[in-house]
């Protein structure tokens, strides 16, 4: 199997050349042992010194990627739905909340948290379905008129569910095989007498990471293997096209836009979970998925992730770092991006 | 004033333009004597604050109207002019307050507003239409979250209060009907300006940039700064509308730059209409009156949602906001004298 990628390599190999590739790849390879080390190593003292303790770095890198894994729920929705149908959903972050609330009832009610998890995610869908079929659909083709139809929503959402819910802070119950702590192999420190002492770090959290990654993957292949994929990324590229190969559009619009809203839902439960749920979580997240998605590139899968991951490690870090300047990191993320690559990470030009 | 950018917006025939300005005129003399008949209430809480709503939203419908650029950040633009007044002016809190004069501080704090304004413009004019939201609605709710985590220039969630609005000429110009009067002198020069700017050759040319922007570039036009000059005029207008913002206030704090605010500036412009600058006043006046008294129709919460639904309803109905919706039940009076765009 011999890409064409692959064969230009070869040939550079064989002129005694370094590509751009190579370049990429030793410079990936030798952050990721950088990383590795920092992580798994024994921190030298002035290491310690100059990065607070080891313990505050590592715990800040994985309290990144959990909540990198959320942003990366709450923006893979975000992204698909933008790509397919070019509508910015300024209520996506409304969705994340009502998740959470529809999530707390059922768990609350029913006793099963897991039932919790699948309600935020179903009834979201539906919900997700109803605004596409109601709203979206009868301003189609015009962009900017359904991106002011969501700001509306996201007013009267956020002013019923306050309603509703009021203005308390809501603490999901965490089963008992979920909460806990568990001991990852990262050596933190060596006391004096010699033994180690090992990084603990909250089970759930893990978890949280570990749904993401999968959801991350599942949504991969259902873009790049199965049919239904196959006509979202068709429709990303060109609606009519798709269309006019006879394939209904709104359905594959409702599909899209019930995975996203459900995937909103869904990390609303988990997210609340981790942290509270109140109000102005949405406005927290609408933003969240604005930047991972400006950041990562619009309508791409991957570029949520690689999003997601920067922001959510941007945010943690500088939280340790320089408490007070944390968001001035994520806005330079974003800055820098748009200077250099306006589209976005993973973005396509135009 | 209102004589001269009219003949200009006026296509020939003088007849028109007579007529519209007698419509101006009229409007001039009810504002000019509305201090009269209103109390001290509706003169700063509705009549002041409206203009100065209104002078926000009128940057943003300039923006959008005649730049095609939508943006969510015109309440971040006047923070900024707001906190430079608070920081570098007189205030009560005890940190930073510098003590300048009000000359001084006022045209510092436009000047920032524009330049933040145009490196807002410059971050976001790669982009456009939709993308222009998505980054300003990040950049406003980011400065939001930075105002309020940080201490030392911010000073964070708090903010600073005992902002006192300057006083000469033996006047204090918070009282209500000075204050009134400053606004409406303001609120009229912002007016006047946009509506002459936008028959200047910049104006035509920022307007034909909207329309066909490849066609512009093609031509030997600079976009890039056609559009950056836009966002700069849009934030000193915006300037201008922070800091009689924190006069009216008295005071700044992160929550009146928060996302919500944002969002407001952009429902007065929608509602009141994004073709012609008087949209916004309009606009403006109508939100107002509504958040004021509709606490007294539907109850001390929910008028949120009746804010939002009055939105959608428009958005739904009248993509061109209340001016279309005026324009399409008079279809005598022709579209071309007042609009702009094609």
């Amino acid at each position: 199997m011999s890409t064409p990628v692959q064969q230009a390599g070869t040939d550079d190999l064989a002129a005694g050349r370094v590509s751009a590739r190579q370049v990429w790849i030793v410079a990936a390879v030798l952050l990721g042992a950088l990383l590795a080390w920092l992580i798994f190593g024994i921190w030298p003292a002035w290491l310690n010194a100059v990065l607070i303790s080891k313990k505050a770095f590592v715990s800040a890198v994985l309290n990144g990627l959990t909540l990198a894994g959320l942003y990366f729920l709450v923006a893979s929705g975000f992204t698909l739905v933008f790509g397919l149908m070019r509508n910015v959903n300024l209520a996506h972050g409304s969705l994340y909340l009502l998740g959470a609330y529809v999530g707390y009832e059922i768990a609350e009610r029913t006793g099963y948290w897991l039932l919790g998890v699948a309600g935020g995610f179903l009834v979201l869908a539906v919900v997700g379905i109803l605004l596409q079929i109601f709203v979206f659909r009868r301003l189609e083709g015009d962009d900017l008129r359904q991106t002011l139809v969501t700001i509306g929503i996201s007013i009267v959402a956020a002013d019923l569910m306050q309603a509703a819910w009021g203005g308390t802070t809501y603490q999901f119950l965490l089963p008992e095989w979920l909460s806990g702590a568990m001991k990852l192999p990262i050596i933190t420190a060596i006391k004096s007498n010699g033994t180690s002492v090992f990084l603990s770090y909250p089970l759930y959290r893990m978890l949280v990471l570990v749904a993401a990654i999968v959801i991350g993957v599942l949504l991969w292949l259902m873009l790049n293997r199965t049919r239904v994929g196959m006509m979202i990324r068709a429709g990303v590229d060109d609606r009519a096209m798709l269309s006019a190969s006879g394939v209904n559009v709104h359905v594959v619009f409702a599909i899209v836009f019930a995975l996203g809203a459900g995937l909103a839902g869904f990390a609303g439960v988990v997210g609340g979970s981790v942290l509270s749920v109140a109000p102005g979580e949405d406005v927290r997240y609408l933003l969240a998925s604005l930047v991972v998605v400006i950041v990562g590139g619009m309508g791409s899968i991957t570029g949520a992730a690689i999003g997601a991951l920067l922001i959510g490690l941007a945010e943690q870090v500088g939280l340790v770092y320089f408490p007070t300047y944390g968001v001035v990191l994520t806005f330079v993320i974003m800055v820098v991006t748009l200077a250099i690559r306006p589209q976005g990470i993973m973005g396509r030009a135009g | 004033m209102t004589d001269r950018s009219l003949d200009i917006s006026g296509k020939g025939a003088p007849n028109w333009a007579e007529r519209i300005g007698i419509g101006h005129l009229l409007l001039v003399a009810g504002l000019v004597l509305y201090p009269l008949g209103a109390s001290d209430f509706f003169l700063t809480q509705i009549g002041a604050y409206s203009l100065i709503y209104g002078m926000l939203a009128l940057s943003l419908m300039m923006l959008a109207g005649y730049g095609g650029m939508i943006s969510l950040a015109q309440i971040t633009i006047a923070g900024i002019a707001a906190y430079t007044v608070a920081i570098f002016g007189e205030n009560n809190t005890g940190v930073l307050g510098f003590g300048w004069p009000w000359w001084l501080t006022v045209p510092v704090a436009v000047f920032f507003s524009a330049i933040v304004s145009s490196l807002i413009g410059w971050i976001s004019v790669r982009t456009s239409g939709i993308y222009t939201i998505m980054i300003t609605l990040a950049i406003a709710t980011a400065t939001f979250y930075f105002a309020q985590q940080n201490y030392s220039i911010f000073n964070g969630h708090s903010g600073f209060s005992g902002i006192r609005a300057p006083e000469f000429w033996g006047v204090y110009w918070r009282d209500p009907v000075p204050f009134y009067y400053l606004c409406l002198g303001v609120a009229a020069i912002a007016y006047g300006a946009v509506l002459y700017g936008r028959n200047s050759t910049f104006g035509l040319t920022l307007q034909a940039t909207r329309d066909n922007q490849r066609r512009m570039r093609a031509i030997g036009y600079d976009v890039v700064a056609h559009k950056i000059f836009a966002w700069f005029l849009a934030g000193m207008i915006a300037g201008f509308a922070g800091v009689l913002l924190v006069w009216f206030n008295g005071r700044i704090s992160p929550g009146t730059i928060g996302v919500s605010s944002a969002i407001n500036v952009l429902i007065i412009a929608v509602i009141g209409g994004l073709r012609h600058p008087i949209g916004p006043f309009v606009g403006s006046v109508i939100v107002i009156l509504m958040q004021t008294f509709a606490i007294d129709l539907v109850g001390a919460q929910r008028f949120n949602t009746l804010i939002g639904l009055v939105f959608l309803l428009i958005v739904f109905v009248s993509p061109d906001g209340l001016l279309g919706l005026w324009r399409r039940l008079t279809p005598r009076m022709s579209q071309e004298s007042l609009r702009s765009g094609p």
